[in-house]
């Protein structure tokens, strides 16, 4: 099959965004996501998703973590990414990435985490030895107070910073949504309800990935599964997921209806070469069953057993989906000619430097960091007093 | 509130604070000097960019030397057609005019290119079929390519100007 | 020579502004072209293109232009038309590197139409640059500092022309520089230097006695994109509405 059908500018032929520009504004809509479902206890006071809390902000920072990963990787001169925070162009909605990302990352996320468990690692301190120890013991800054005041006021700055997090975690999102929704020059991807689109999306991809951790961490803990706790997160999940199928639909009437001169071309380009991973794998696998299926729990009473066979099946079903449509954004955006009278191939590879592994590899790594994490800053309370009963057997 | 409660929020702002003062320290040490003399990019580019060096000399340096082509050429249809658009880039050539010597062209391969015949060209513009044209002979064969025109068709086309230089190679072989 | 710590470093700045004195002497850094005393542009004639490829050769030499990318490059439309019905179709073969192969159809309307950077005054590929790699010169030409760029190709997505590239080996974003190198020393671009026709030309539009400037002054020309509102300033004269 030739590489190119129609006419392509030939400077056009080859893609420039691989697919480890698919996977940045995916696992950052991840961040985004599980940290507004942190925020639904913390400052919407949903108390039923509260054993979700503090895995939903390890979670938020493991994928945060990995998150600039794939852009290092993709850049012609990694080396020089740091010109960003010397001389980021304000016009560049990609320069604001440097300060959003270090301002999310410490002030927001790292700030949250080490408030919210600062008592445990005060505690970890005093009980551990040995490298753990002086992990532990940098991280509590040489403070060891952890009275019941200075609890309080670790509370009420924990909120302020949650408060705060929300629009910084709409900002660290949403501005990827505008990066491509300001390009003018490309009439798949220039929308203002693009960053929308992103936002939503990322919610619906973050609710799923802690419902599901949730779930499977339980799981292997052999510990009960709070369904209060999964019922109430598969509802906002549902929610967000019919507002963020709403907005993409109504991109698309809007679309069909004016028809505009790349219409046709974009058209064409959605029933042949976008077909499986837009109309199969995003809008009806990762998209409409599960809202279906979400749907289903809402209206019908199912036994715990038949909910939780559901939940998983949307949840993964979600995630594909929200890859698929990140996918179709940055990928479908590069298939047509902005001649509109062409289109090209993406040719992916595997083993390389943009290829198809590294992309797995980083998708793997932040359950590993996760794991560490989890190991680390243990979410749940009995884990930690196991933990520490294993740590003083063992250890003196 | 007690002040003594917050002693490690303190302690944190204290680490925040550092990071940043290295933060603009370095950045005073590591942006290029030259950064914003113009907008925002690096002055020093502008420089950079005309440092390049020149392949093609431009007409007016073969015609500084070589003003006996150019009497011929403005005489003739090729008077716009410069140089080096046949001769190739000559700058060096132009540097050093005893050392470098330009090739010799080949013009069954190097005439085609302008003027094959296709339909996509204007119809106003010379084109032939080659293969039917010259029967495998090279152009200069017959036609001087600095002034293109063959003398018989010359002198019907405008009769009452005065004597022309002969085609100034080989002579016709048909 | 005695020279105390102190006294080392009382001298050390004023040595330092001396050596700049000496360096806006030397050649490199001084010369007789003044930016501000230019804005450059380019006037294509469709009518007067024949396809021969001379100019996306040339440009290929004068500025290493790696095989498979193109800084320019000349398209080939062919317009059919059957009772009010229009089919269309665009090639390119190897930019037009080497010309293109002749097509029998008879009644097709045909005709090459060269494409290069636009040189746009309010350029959407600088807009989007996150550390200011790529900017339009005070003389209005859009160049790339090629020690500053990241690579990270957001240039070459919002360029609406599809003239920008990365450099396989430099991974560095590369386009059309006006031949910056030679019109800051009054030569001409190296496209329009090769172009037998004259199709090509450059334009100085600060120049009120520039004959280009002239032409664009009296004649209808067009821009690709105007939709767009890029302020391009590549003019093409006999621009058929089909062009993309």
């Amino acid at each position: 099959m030739p590489l190119t059908d129609g006419f392509m500018y030939p400077n056009e032929v080859e893609l420039q965004w691989s697919v480890l520009i698919v996977l940045y504004p995916f696992l950052t809509g991840l961040v985004a996501g599980a940290f507004i479902l942190a925020s639904l206890e913390r400052v919407f006071r949903v108390e039923a998703v509260k054993p979700t809390y503090r895995l939903a902000l390890l979670t938020a920072l493991a994928f945060l973590l990995v998150a600039p990963m794939p852009l290092q990787l993709h850049l012609g001169h990694p080396e020089r990414s740091f010109e960003m925070y010397l001389t980021p162009h304000r016009s560049s909605a990609m320069a604001m990435f440097g300060f959003v990302y270090l301002w999310y990352l410490m002030a927001v996320l790292v700030l949250e985490i080490w408030l919210d468990y600062r008592k445990d690692i005060v505690l970890l301190a005093q009980s551990t030895t040995g490298l753990k120890r002086l992990f532990y013991r940098v991280l509590t800054l040489g403070s060891n107070n952890i009275s019941p005041n200075a609890l309080a006021i670790d509370n009420r700055v924990g909120y302020i910073v949650t408060v705060i997090g929300i629009p910084s975690a709409f900002l660290l999102h949403g501005y990827v949504g505008f990066i491509f929704g300001s390009v003018k020059a490309n009439p798949w991807w220039s929308t203002p309800l693009m960053p929308v689109v992103f936002l939503f999306s990322a919610m619906v991809s973050g609710i799923a990935a802690v419902m599901l951790l949730y779930m499977l961490l339980n799981r292997l803990r052999k510990q009960p599964i709070d369904m209060r706790c999964v019922d109430t997160v598969a509802k906002y999940l549902f929610y967000a997921f019919i507002i963020d199928f709403s907005l993409e639909m109504l991109d698309l009437i809007h679309r069909i209806y004016e028809a505009d001169e790349s219409f046709h071309s974009l058209d064409f380009m959605v029933h042949s070469r976008l077909y499986i991973s837009q109309i199969v794998v995003q809008i009806l696998l990762g998209t409409v069953l599960p809202i279906a299926l979400l749907g289903l729990t809402q209206i019908a009473k199912f036994t715990e057993i038949v909910r939780k066979r559901i939940y998983v099946s949307a949840g993964c079903l979600t995630l594909i989906g929200i890859f698929a449509m990140r996918w179709n954004v940055v990928i479908g955006g590069q298939l047509f000619s902005k001649s509109f009278l062409g289109y090209t191939t993406y040719k992916m590879g595997f083993v390389a430097k943009e290829g198809l592994l590294p992309a797995i590899l980083l998708t793997l790594l932040p359950f590993f960091i996760l794991w560490a994490l989890v190991k680390l800053l243990p979410p749940w309370p009995e884990e930690e007093t196991t933990h520490m009963a294993h740590g003083t057997a063992a250890g003196d | 509130m007690k002040f003594k409660d917050a002693t490690h929020l303190f302690r944190l702002a204290g680490v925040f604070a550092a990071g940043l003062l290295l933060f603009v320290a370095l950045r005073s040490f590591l942006v290029p000097k030259s950064f914003g003399q113009y907008g925002h990019f690096r002055g020093d580019a502008l420089a950079d960019i005309k440092a390049q060096p020149v392949h093609y000399a431009g007409h007016e340096a073969c015609e500084s030397c070589h003003s006996d082509v150019l009497d011929q050429k403005v005489k003739g249809k090729h008077v716009r057609v410069n140089c080096e658009a046949c001769h190739g880039p000559l700058a060096t050539h132009a540097e050093d005019p005893g050392g470098i010597t330009p090739e010799k062209l080949d013009t069954a391969k190097l005439c085609v290119r302008c003027h094959e015949a296709n339909t996509a060209k204007p119809k106003w513009f010379p084109q032939v079929v080659s293969a039917d044209h010259s029967a495998g002979l090279a152009c200069n064969e017959c036609h001087q390519p600095h002034n293109p025109v063959i003398v018989a068709e010359e002198k019907t086309a405008s009769a009452g100007e005065g004597p022309k230089p002969a085609p100034a190679n080989k002579g016709a072989k048909k | 020579m005695n020279i105390t710590r102190r006294h080392f470093l009382v001298l050390l700045p004023a040595a330092a502004l001396a050596w700049e004195h000496v360096l806006a002497g030397t050649p490199e850094l001084s010369s007789n072209y003044n930016t501000s005393d230019h804005w450059w542009g380019m006037l294509v004639d469709i009518e007067k293109c024949i396809g021969c490829g001379s100019c996306v050769r040339a440009c290929a030499k004068e500025n290493n232009v790696p095989d498979g990318y193109y800084r320019t490059w000349i398209e080939r439309y062919r317009i059919k038309e059957v009772n009010g019905l229009e089919t269309l179709e665009v090639d390119s073969p190897d930019g037009g590197k080497n010309g293109f192969p002749s097509s029998d159809e008879p009644g097709v309307k045909q005709f090459f139409v060269p494409k290069m950077c636009n040189h746009c005054a309010d350029s959407p590929c600088t807009q989007v640059c996150p550390v200011g790699a790529t900017f339009v010169s005070p003389d209005g030409v859009v160049l790339i500092d090629e020690k500053y760029c990241l690579g990270c190709r957001y240039c070459i997505q919002a360029c609406p022309y599809g003239c920008r590239f990365l450099h396989p080996e430099k991974n560095v974003a590369q386009k059309c520089t006006l031949c910056y190198h030679r019109i800051t020393q009054g030569l001409t671009t190296a496209c329009c230097e090769n172009c037998p026709t004259g199709a090509r030309q450059l334009a100085d539009l600060k120049n009120p006695k520039d004959p280009i400037h002239e032409f664009l002054r009296t004649h209808k020309v067009q821009v690709l994109k105007p939709h767009l509102a890029t302020q391009a300033k590549l003019y093409y004269n006999g621009l058929d509405g089909a062009v993309r």
